[in-house]
């Protein structure tokens, strides 16, 4: 792995001879967005219903999207977006071929079902590590399941260093410069020799739109699909019976504190939030 | 003997909350199932931060090594590793924190130990371990459990514990482990420096009222509505995380984990679903109302007053009356 930056691409791009032309690839996940539905369980208590529930690139993955064209943008070179999962993942991975995007490929065999964030890791990196990378992005974490877990796994199975909650990427001299993001408004800026695996935070850029060109030039675009046998997986190694940890139920969790709602219509909740305010002394 | 070992999280000379939070978890499982408490201290001139953490655990393994000054993830797992494998605790406890989002899946993977993240609770029952995390934006939660391991790895949500001194002291005892680094640990990622957020001229963490904006105002034209009210009622303006992402409003209001704790006596939270980052930075205010419009909101759980209802109809009414009733 290590090999693969050291010989240098030499590319030109306005006229200006560049050596840091980047193979970028980007892992991505299409997800319900749940901010404002309401979520109930389905009957196999394993899961949501998801029917009826808008889809969308994973927030933090379009913020690393954003992030590996602007550094193609720069250094020139080649993205192509991953994603592990059914055919409805097309979406999303049109949408970043739409933004500027050259290639995208999706792993996906029925008995993927079920994996965790490690197996999943471990799916991608059977498709990565024969591919020719100087950069992976993923998001931080995926905005439905939040385990922060894919991008620093595959870095691992694939040998590689990684950082994490990244804010600002600079490439220079076969080195990534970022800046990763801690609590409490500090951030710490660190080194990372490439090829890497960089998660990235949000907030780091700001994610273009989708053009109608765009969209056009995509739905030329064919999307690769590699499967079980391709990606050299067997069922034992993926899905539940491959994954280490297992969703066993999901409830919804108990309400502690209980809320007191203001009804009525605007006036009168105004004039009731007013009485709170003035009985319990805070204005 | 069965072991449950923490990882003792410390940055710029203190160690940071999440380690007495997962002390704590961990002396309750350590309770249940019979096992010793161990608490992993990396870093570098850290004794007197061994003494502390004594008082919670059974012992303290400390590695010093003037090149961990700083948190590094290949050196800390590289030291983990071989603790580990020594060892073999049935549990490694991490933070789900910038540092062990950073360690703990590239540790858990090397060493084929199970992993589950950001988990909210614990428990082993039959020998089994369960664990408890939030997903869905904090919606739903999630029973995860585990294929049958030697040892198990979880990071921890901050706040998921109540930080409790163990009286009396468990006295334990200090163990200096030799550092294994070398140079080469640090060839492919070095720790170059600390970064402050710039300082605005408003310090919403020492403000009496804030009053919050969230992703519920749509558009950055929005903001001079919640901008006003804020003032109406003699509050200063705050806002959670997308507000900032989006360029919105400066670093320096936004209140949650990676922005501002905020501990005012009025908090009023506008458009604002209540992700765990941003609830997380509100804990210790006083009154707490919530204006949104849907009804499942997590920030609903922790307010004491709701408004459910669309904030653009609420907000200028609200405003009117907070000065009528000022005014008299």
């Amino acid at each position: 792995m290590q090999s693969l930056h050291e010989t240098e691409n030499v590319f030109i791009k306005n006229g200006i001879v560049g050596v840091e032309r980047m193979d970028i690839i980007v892992c991505v996940k299409h997800v319900p967005d749940t901010a404002e539905a309401e979520v109930t369980i389905d009957p196999s208590g394993r899961d949501i219903k998801k029917e009826g529930l808008p889809f969308d690139i994973n927030e933090w993955d379009n913020y690393a999207i954003e992030e590996a064209l602007l550094l193609k943008e720069k250094h020139g070179g080649k993205v192509t977006v991953i994603t592990v999962g059914p055919e409805e993942y097309n979406e999303t991975l049109r949408k970043c071929l739409a933004k500027g995007a050259d290639e995208a490929i999706r792993l996906y065999d029925e008995s993927f079902k079920g994996s965790d964030g490690y197996t999943t890791a471990k799916i991608l990196c059977s498709a990565i590590k024969n591919m020719k990378f100087d950069l992976i992005l993923t998001g931080a974490m995926a905005g439905d399941d939040g385990y922060a877990q894919v991008g620093v796994t595959l870095a691992e199975m694939l040998g590689v260093p990684h950082a994490s909650l990244v804010k600002k990427v600079e490439v220079k001299d076969g080195w990534v410069k970022v800046n990763r993001e801690l609590e409490g408004g500090l951030e710490e800026v660190a080194e990372v020799k490439l090829p890497a695996v960089l998660t990235i935070q949000t907030g780091i850029n700001e994610p273009r739109y989708v053009s109608i060109a765009g969209i056009r030039r995509a739905a030329k675009k064919e999307i690769k699909v590699l499967g079980l046998a391709e990606l050299g997986l067997s069922k034992e190694e993926v899905g539940e019976p491959g994954s280490p940890t297992r969703l066993e139920r999901l409830f919804i969790p108990e309400v502690t504190k209980k809320v007191e709602v203001l009804t009525g219509d605007p006036s009168e909740v105004a004039s009731k939030l007013a009485n709170v305010l003035k009985e319990k002394g805070v204005l | 003997m069965v072991e449950v070992l923490v990882l003792a999280e410390h940055r710029k000379g203190e160690l940071r909350d999440i380690t007495f939070e997962m002390l704590t978890g961990a002396r309750k499982i350590c309770d249940k199932i019979g096992a010793d408490l161990t608490v992993a201290l990396l870093g570098f001139n850290v004794k007197e931060f061994a003494k502390e953490l004594a008082d919670y655990a059974k012992q303290v393994l400390i590695v010093e090594d003037e090149r961990i000054k700083e948190f590094n993830s290949e050196a800390y797992q590289k030291i983990l590793a071989k603790i580990i494998g020594e060892r073999k605790p049935l549990l490694v406890m991490v933070g789900h924190t910038a540092i062990g989002m950073d360690l703990a899946p590239s540790l858990a993977a090397s060493l084929n130990i199970p992993l589950t993240t950001d988990c909210i609770g614990l428990d082993f029952k039959d020998g089994k371990l369960y664990a408890i995390r939030q997903i869905y934006s904090g919606k739903v939660n999630a029973e995860i459990t585990f294929k049958d391991a030697e040892t198990y790895m979880v990071t921890i949500r901050s706040g998921a514990f109540q930080p409790e001194k163990p009286e009396p002291s468990m006295g334990g005892g200090i163990i200096n482990v030799p550092s294994p680094l070398t140079d080469e640990d640090f060839a492919v990622k070095k720790f170059v420096e600390y970064v402050e957020e710039a300082k605005g001229e408003i310090d919403i963490s020492a403000a009496d009222i804030v009053v919050s904006v969230g992703r519920g105002i749509k558009d950055a034209k929005n903001i001079p509505l919640v901008e006003e009210f804020a003032k109406a009622v003699g509050g200063v303006l705050a806002c959670s995380r997308p507000i900032v992402d989006k360029g919105w409003l400066p670093k320096d209001r936004q209140v949650g984990i990676s922005g501002k704790t905020v501990k005012p006596k009025l908090y009023i939270a506008v458009g604002i679903s209540g992700a765990f980052q941003h609830l997380a930075g509100i804990k210790g205010s006083g009154v707490i109302i919530a204006v949104n419009k849907d009804p499942k909101a997590p920030i609903f759980r922790v307010a004491d007053y709701g408004i459910v209802d669309d904030l653009f109809k609420v907000i200028p009414v609200l405003k009117d009356k907070i000065l009528e009733l000022k005014g008299k």
